[in-house]
């Protein structure tokens, strides 16, 4: 028997069509308005994509408007897991996912926007296989399938075994008071384990030497490769660069930076004033990926990365890593600088020769 | 009985032969033989041996030698279905395999070819004079080609003659106590993956210079960028893959050459220059040539093929070994001009597949030297047709189209619209496109372009032949959009249906000869 998990966040969404941007903290404004709820419609889509299995699967979900209406409606077997009485907020998202994850379902859908994905990562964490189905207003995590229907395509190829590879995709949220004043501040809250969307061989190709996970190993390979005795390395957030943690043996964070010398921690998790401290004295370097889905380099999820810490460093000390599937999907764009110091932001400007496997470099331009 | 129905556009009734052949050594049965060899009788014994007590022990076989079992008619009937299951150039119009130039290949010159199938490489110089002339005189015509100084022919592939030029490279810093210091080659983005996986697998770093996303031609400030004391050598492709002539790429040469740097020219296709452009105006120190592509002698899927390099004056001392001479009475082969220490001495045996070097000659002297300039003409003006058509194409579309960047050879195009209305890849087209007998090639990987479709007409095809191309892709494109799902389930009248894809990035799974899949798949 396949056990599907399902969560729908019934208000998601709510806040886009009356003009508001987004739906945390608004949904009384939202329904005042007169917003309708579409959130369950557009899980019913996605959901639909998984009638083929219907015979097979039993979907776990939450009462009513949180997942069991929607599953019932379509005739799949339901079991609910988690009871709600009226209204429902992010308690009950967390408290579902966590219920679902214990049951070891193979794969738990939520329906909603970044918001309820960093409700998911705050519950279950990075390991358990999930899949979004886009509801919300604001959808910057990857973490989402492009439509509701592709999430319903992408859930059955991975439950009926044909793609069975899962990839982490970052979990971003904006602060939403900052985007309704129309400034995008972009967070890096975690990430979330999805079956993998795009491989190295893009749609069904003909093979490829390296899968993308084995280029990241490559690229962590090259760093260590060249790392030098008694310098004190910086490991930016980001999976590309956790890798390089990983591959030390060290328990580093995979959303954290931190602070290696001689291949050994000095410090998991450091920032802004903490990292001068530690680095005193010692020669500073620091290892980047790209980040935050639009291509930025510093300033999106890496606010611990002061511009005093970037003056340390300096330009040449910036060692940048990205698999060339990465820097492909940014289609020629520059990287993005945003420290928050216009200055730091000028001084590190200009090209990196970004590591992009073992003994190859891509010409980039940052700005 | 009525007139044949002729009106339809494209070939909807085709249906390549499907044999369901198994693998020979599947064939194979036990005693069965092609060939019975008489043992020597006792006179004949008796006079020159028995031809097999005279090898020495070591070159005897311990066990018997593991080959499929099987009678002549069985192995000729195998071949002859395996043959027909293939969609080669004689039987498509060979449109859709862009970079790949799929000309046609006169038969006449495979005639002549098949000729040198009698000689040996080790026969002595005076029996084979008609050989190295023609040697000679190729090297001659590359010459005037390029306008580089000396040609070898021994690379036994463009990808080989990609290395031989990085390991020119490399003897030449040596010579000159650099090595150590030039540690990078640059290429660009667009150019053949080989000019950035051949000089690395000679040990250098490769740094990717990307295209302006403008103009799509190399972004020059990035270049000036990364180009330091350490570079070692650009190699570029020009056209690119994307069919755009980049005019201005003296100024990339002139600057590598600043750095101290040497240039090499990757003339694998070299369609859209003949006669037009040459390496040593641009400044380049060597360029190469697949003579299986520009000149014609059929592609072999990484069988018989050639690459001709070239090199300045100052390089020559640093090409492979021998070189064929003239002394105006006799041709010979010539070690003299290599710098022992530094050279690269050999990439292949001998003087590398002569039939392919003999083709090539063959189609040169046919053509002659506005023949060559015809076929560059031809070419270019087929691709603009083609690209025309193409565009007009609802759903296809071409990355920088602003007016100035006319494709000269090929053109790379996307159907991204497409991919977004309907969600069909460039990938279910490809597949779909078998079904009426023809390639439609993607790109590269990594995609570089959204949903690519790369294509090339060289000079060979006619009008009729690109509109029936152009027609067919036409045709599947509309089916995207009316009938989706028997695009995505194609191919439907190829040899075999839609393979399964997941384990093709799984190096365990992989079974490349017989030995591995007996061994991983019992």
């Amino acid at each position: 028997m396949i056990q599907i998990g399902l969560i729908v966040n019934p208000v998601a969404g709510l806040g886009g069509s009356v003009g508001l941007k987004g739906t945390d903290g608004m949904v009384e404004e939202a329904l005042r308005r007169g917003a309708e709820p579409l959130s369950n419609e557009r899980a019913k889509t996605a959901l639909r994509g998984l009638l083929p299995l219907k015979d097979e699967a039993v979907i776990y979900t939450g009462s009513g408007d949180l997942g069991e209406a929607s599953a019932r409606s379509l005739g799949f077997e339901t079991q609910v897991l988690h009871e709600t009485s009226g209204s429902t907020g992010a308690g009950d998202t967390r408290a579902l996912a966590k219920k679902l994850a214990l049951r070891g379902v193979d794969l738990i859908l939520f329906a909603g926007g970044d918001g309820t994905a960093a409700d998911m990562y705050e519950a279950i964490g990075e390991k358990h296989p999930v899949l979004g189905i886009p509801t919300g207003v604001k959808i910057y995590s990857p973490v989402y399938a492009t439509t509701p229907a592709a999430a319903g395509e992408l859930a059955r190829l991975y439950l009926t075994g044909f793609r069975s590879e899962l990839e982490q995709a970052e979990v971003l949220d904006i602060d939403e008071e900052q985007y309704r004043l129309g400034r995008v501040d972009v967070r890096l809250r975690g990430y979330l384990s999805v079956p993998r969307k795009n491989r190295l061989i893009q749609g069904r190709k003909a093979p490829s030497l390296l899968s993308e996970q084995a280029a990241a190993d490559a690229i962590a390979a090259a760093v260590i490769r060249d790392m030098e005795q008694d310098v004190c390395y910086l490991i930016g957030a980001g999976t590309t660069t956790y890798r390089v943690t990983e591959r030390l043996g060290l328990a580093g964070t995979l959303i954290g930076v931190d602070l290696i010398c001689n291949k050994q921690l000095i410090e998991a998790d450091v920032y802004g004033s903490r990292i001068l401290e530690l680095a005193a004295g010692r020669p500073l370097k620091l290892v980047l990926t790209v980040t935050g889905g639009q291509g930025f380099l510093l300033g999106r999820g890496n606010q611990q990365l002061t511009p005093a810490v970037l003056q340390a460093v300096g330009k040449d000390n910036i060692i940048v890593i990205a698999t060339q599937l990465k820097l492909a999907s940014l289609g020629g764009r520059p990287l993005l600088l945003d420290t928050g110091s216009e200055e730091t932001d000028r001084e590190l400007s200009g090209y990196y020769k970004v590591i992009a496997g073992h003994n190859r470099y891509i010409a980039a331009k940052a700005e | 009985m009525k007139r044949i129905d002729r009106s339809k556009k494209v070939r909807t009734g085709f249906h390549q032969a499907k044999w369901d052949e198994p693998i020979i050594f599947e064939l194979s049965t036990p005693g069965e033989r092609g060939v019975s060899v008489p043992k020597a009788s006792a006179a004949v014994a008796a006079a020159v041996g028995d031809g097999i007590s005279d090898l020495p022990d070591h070159l005897k076989r311990k066990e018997r030698v593991n080959l499929p079992e099987i009678s002549q008619n069985r192995v000729l009937r195998h071949y002859m279905r395996l043959s027909q299951m293939t969609l080669g150039a004689d039987v498509n119009i060979e449109i859709g395999q862009g970079t790949c130039t799929m000309k046609y290949s006169p038969k006449v010159n495979e005639q002549l070819a098949r000729l040198v199938a009698d000689m040996h490489p080790l026969q002595d110089e005076d029996t084979v004079q008609g050989m190295l002339q023609m040697y000679y005189e190729m090297d001659l015509y590359m010459r005037e080609i390029s306008g580089l100084d000396k040609f070898t022919f021994q690379p036994g592939g463009g990808s080989q003659a990609i290395f031989l030029m990085a390991s020119m490279v490399r003897g030449y810093f040596e010579s000159i106590g650099e090595a150590d210091q030039r540690t990078e080659v640059i290429t660009t983005l667009y150019s053949h993956p080989s000019d950035a996986a051949a000089p690395a697998v000679t040990g250098y770093d490769i740094v990717y210079v990307q295209p302006d996303p403008d103009t799509g031609l190399p972004d020059l400030e990035a270049f000036k960028a990364v180009c330091s004391e350490k570079t070692a050598a650009f190699m570029v492709a020009n056209p690119e893959d994307t069919g755009l002539f980049n005019g201005h790429i003296k100024e990339l040469v002139d600057y590598a050459h600043s750095v101290g740097a040497l240039c090499c020219y990757d003339q694998a296709n070299g369609n859209a220059v003949l006669g037009v452009a040459r390496a040593k105006e641009a400044g380049f120190d060597m360029c190469h040539f697949n003579l299986h592509k520009t000149f014609s002698s059929p592609h072999g899927c990484s069988g018989p093929a050639c690459g001709a390099a070239g090199v300045v004056e100052k390089l020559i001392p640093f090409l492979p070994v021998p070189s064929v001479e003239f002394d105006g009475k006799k041709y010979r082969l010539e070690c003299d001009f290599a710098d022992e220490e530094h050279g690269v001495s050999k990439v292949r045996a001998f003087m590398g597949v002569a039939p392919v070097v003999l083709r090539a000659y063959c189609w040169i002297r046919m053509l002659g030297p506005n023949g060559l300039w015809q076929v560059t003409k031809t070419a270019v003006l087929n691709n603009n047709y083609l690209f025309k058509r193409m565009m007009s194409i609802p759903g296809i579309s071409a990355y920088y189209e602003d007016g100035n960047n006319q494709r000269v050879e090929q053109c790379r195009y996307t159907m991204e619209q497409v991919t977004k209305d309907t969600g069909i890849t460039s990938g279910d087209v490809q597949r779909r496109m078998m079904d009426f007998g023809m390639h439609f090639w993607t790109s590269h990987h990594p995609y570089y372009l959204p949903e690519p479709i790369t294509l090339e007409p060289t000079e060979s095809p006619s009008k009729k032949d690109i509109d029936e191309y152009v027609d067919t892709v036409a045709h599947i494109i509309q089916e995207c959009y009316q009938t989706p799902d028997i695009v995505k389930a194609a191919p439907h009248r190829s040899t075999i249906h839609q393979v399964d894809e997941r384990w093709m990035d799984d190096p365990d799974g992989w079974a490349i000869t017989w030995k591995i899949y007996n061994r991983k798949y019992k």
